[in-house]
C-alpha cells in the first residue's frame, strides 16, 4: 500500500467520493428522462376514448386499446391461476424437505428457469402448445407467462415458510392436528403475507413481458375472450405500434406505454408496501 | 399411524416439485430435439459460418453470436462505473437514511420498467440522438445499431448489478473496516484496500449474472439494434443478436429447417445464459455460506 502525505490522501479520498456520488447520480438521469417522456407524450395520447375503444385502422382518428387492456388482464389472470398452485406446492416441498436429492435438483431447475431468457419460453411454448393446436391462443400466452412467474412464487414461498419458527408447527402437531391440516391451517396462513408479496412481484414481472407473447398470444385487433383465440396484450401493442411506420400509431404506443408502466409500477409499489405492512414478526 | 390424507397431501406437494423439475427438463429436451435437424443439415458450420440465408437454406449463426457477445459485453462495460458507484454509495457511504431510501426506490423503479418500454424509448429518444453523433463523426447515420443497443442494455442492467454488488459489499465484516480506520486509513483507502479485495469475487459473480441477463434481453435490443443479418464491421453498424433474430424471424419461419435453425439459436442462448447464471450463483452462494459459518 502506497502512502503519501496526509493531506494528499485525504484529497484523494474526497475526489473518489465525489466521483462515486457523481456516477451514482448520473445513473438516475435515464430514469427521469424515461418518466418525463412517458408522462409528456403518454398524457397527450390518453383520454377516455383511448381506454374504452377498440383500435381503428390506420388513417382514422381515435381508437383505443381496450382489447389490449382486457387481453393483458386475461393473460395475467390465467397465468397466476396456473403458476400459484404449482409454485406454492413446490415451495412448500422445498421448505419441508430441505435436504434430499429431489429438493436439490428442483432448486437447480428453479435457478435455471429464473435465469433463462423470456424469448426461450416463447419458443418452447410455441412448440408445446401452439404447434399442436395449429393456432396462436390466449391459453398458450398464459402458459408462457406462468412459466416465467413460477420461479418467483417458488422462491418467495420457500423463503417465507423457512422463516416461520418450528415451534408453531410443533405446537399444532402436539395438539394432535394432522400434518396436512397443520400445514394448511397454521403454516400457510402465517406465511400468507410473504407468499402474496411474491405473487405480486411475479405478476409485476409478467405484466410487462413481451417476448414470450410474440408467438403465443400473438395479438389481435378484436375484443375476444375466447382462450383458444389470439389475444392482444399491452406490451405487444407497444411493440407492434412502435415498430410500425405510422406516426399516428406511435402516439398510441406512447399512451399504451404509460398505461403499462403505471400498472407495473403500481404492482411493485403494492408488493413493497405489502412486505412492510403485512410482515409478521416472530 | 400415518393417515391417508397425510400421504395424499405429501404426494400432491411432492408432485408439484417433480412437476417443476419435469417442466425444466422438458424445456431442455424440447429445445435439443427440435434443434437437431439443422445440426444434421449443416453440422458445425452452423456455429462457424456467417451466411444466414433462409431462402437458400444456408444457416450460419456466427453473426448473431458475435452480435450478442459484443452488445452484452459493451453494455456491461458501460454500466459498470454507474452500477458500482451505486453499490458503493448504498453499501458503504450511505447504508441507511433518507438519501439511501430514495436511491433504493429509484433503482427499484428502474428495474421495474418493462423492457419493451426501454426499447420504445431507445428507438424514439436515444436512436435520434445517436444519429446526430454519427453525423458528427462522419459515419453512416443509422441511429440504431450495436452502440445504441449497448447503451439501452447498460441502463437496464445498472439496477441489477448494483443490487447484487451492494449485498456483497454489505457482507464485508465491519471489524475489518474498523481495523483499517483505526490504523488511520481514509475512506477511499478502506474501500480500495479492504472492501474491494474482500468483495471482488462476489462483485465479479454479480457482473457475470448481469452479463447473462444482458445476453438474454430480447425486446429492448430487438427494437434498437437494427436487425441486419450480416457480420457487424463497426460498433455503430446495425446487427442482430441471438434473441433479436428469434423475435424477428420466428413467426415467419416457413419451412421446418428454418424453424429448426431458429430453435437451435434459442438453444444456444439458453445454454449461454444458464452457464453464466449457474456459475454466478455458485460463487455468490459460496460467499454467503462463508459469511454465515
Amino acid at each position: 500500500m502506497r502512502t503519501g502525505s496526509y493531506s494528499r490522501r485525504i484529497v484523494i479520498s474526497r475526489i473518489m467520493e465525489c466521483v462515486i456520488f457523481f456516477f451514482a447520480f448520473i445513473s438516475l438521469l435515464p430514469l427521469t428522462l424515461i418518466l418525463f417522456y412517458l408522462a409528456k407524450k403518454g398524457m397527450a395520447a390518453i383520454d377516455w376514448q383511448f381506454l374504452t375503444h377498440l383500435p381503428r385502422p390506420v388513417g382514422e382518428e381515435g381508437g383505443g386499446v381496450v382489447n389490449a387492456i382486457v387481453g393483458s388482464a386475461i393473460l395475467i389472470f390465467c397465468a397466476t391461476l396456473m403458476a400459484v398452485p404449482l409454485g406454492v406446492g413446490a415451495g412448500l416441498y422445498l421448505s419441508e424437505a430441505k435436504e434430499g436429492k429431489l429438493s436439490y435438483w428442483t432448486r437447480v431447475a428453479v435457478d435455471i428457469l429464473q435465469g433463462s431468457p423470456s424469448i426461450v419460453m416463447g419458443v418452447v411454448v410455441y412448440l408445446w402448445v401452439v404447434k399442436p393446436m395449429q393456432s396462436f391462443s390466449a391459453l398458450s400466452g398464459s402458459i408462457a407467462l406462468a412459466i416465467m412467474m413460477l420461479p418467483m412464487v417458488i422462491y418467495s414461498t420457500e423463503e417465507t415458510l423457512k422463516a416461520i419458527p418450528c415451534t408453531l408447527k410443533e405446537a399444532a402437531l402436539a395438539l394432535g392436528v394432522p400434518y396436512y391440516r397443520t400445514i394448511l391451517k397454521v403454516v400457510i396462513p402465517a406465511g400468507m403475507s410473504g407468499i402474496t408479496t411474491g405473487v405480486l412481484i411475479g405478476v409485476a414481472r409478467i405484466a410487462g413481458e413481451t417476448a414470450p407473447l410474440l408467438f403465443t398470444a400473438f395479438g389481435s385487433p378484436f375484443l375476444d375472450i375466447n382462450p383458444l383465440k389470439p389475444v392482444a396484450a399491452l406490451p405487444l401493442v407497444v411493440f407492434n405500434y412502435a415498430t410500425s411506420p405510422y406516426p399516428q400509431w406511435w402516439e398510441q404506443a406512447w399512451g399504451a406505454s404509460l398505461v403499462l408502466t403505471f400498472l407495473v409500477l403500481c404492482l411493485h409499489l403494492t408488493a413493497k408496501i405489502g412486505t412492510r405492512r403485512w410482515k409478521i414478526q416472530f | 399411524m400415518k393417515q391417508l390424507s397425510d400421504t395424499l397431501f405429501n404426494a400432491v406437494v411432492r408432485s408439484c416439485a417433480i412437476g417443476t423439475l419435469i417442466l425444466v427438463s422438458g424445456l431442455c429436451v424440447t429445445l435439443v430435439i427440435h434443434a437437431m435437424p439443422v445440426f444434421r443439415h449443416s453440422g458445425l458450420s452452423f456455429l462457424f459460418t456467417s451466411t444466414w440465408d433462409p431462402l437458400r437454406q444456408q444457416f450460419g449463426a456466427l453473426p448473431f453470436l458475435v452480435g450478442t457477445v459484443i452488445t452484452a459485453v459493451l453494455g456491461v462495460l458501460i454500466s459498470l462505473p454507474f452500477s458500482l458507484s451505486i453499490a458503493f454509495f448504498l453499501g458503504e457511504y450511505f447504508p441507511s437514511g433518507k438519501l439511501s431510501i430514495f436511491f433504493q426506490s429509484a433503482t427499484d423503479l428502474l428495474a421495474g420498467i418493462p423492457s419493451v418500454i426501454y426499447g420504445f424509448w431507445g428507438l424514439f429518444v436515444v436512436a435520434p440522438f445517436m444519429q446526430k453523433i454519427e453525423i458528427r463523426l462522419g459515419i453512416m447515420p443509422y441511429g440504431v445499431g450495436i452502440a445504441t443497443a449497448s447503451i439501452i442494455l447498460a441502463i437496464m442492467i445498472v439496477p441489477y448489478t448494483a443490487s447484487i454488488a451492494r449485498e456483497i459489499i454489505k457482507l464485508v465484516p465491519s471489524d475489518l473496516k474498523e481495523a483499517a480506520y483505526a490504523l488511520g486509513a481514509t475512506r477511499w483507502e478502506v474501500v480500495r484496500h479492504v472492501v474491494i479485495p474482500y468483495a471482488h469475487s462476489g462483485i465479479l459473480a454479480g457482473i457475470l449474472l448481469a452479463l447473462g441477463r444482458a445476453i438474454g434481453e430480447t425486446m429492448a435490443v430487438t427494437m434498437v439494434i437494427g436487425n441486419r443479418n450480416e457480420f457487424p464491421k463497426s460498433i455503430f453498424d446495425p446487427a442482430n443478436t441471438m434473441a433479436s433474430v428469434i423475435a424477428n424471424e420466428f413467426a415467419e419461419a416457413s419451412d421446418d429447417i428454418y424453424l429448426s435453425a431458429l430453435i437451435a439459436v434459442a438453444l444456444l442462448l439458453f445454454l449461454f445464459t444458464t452457464v453464466m447464471n449457474m456459475f454466478g450463483r455458485f460463487v455468490i452462494k459460496k460467499l454467503t455460506v462463508r459469511q454465515e459459518s
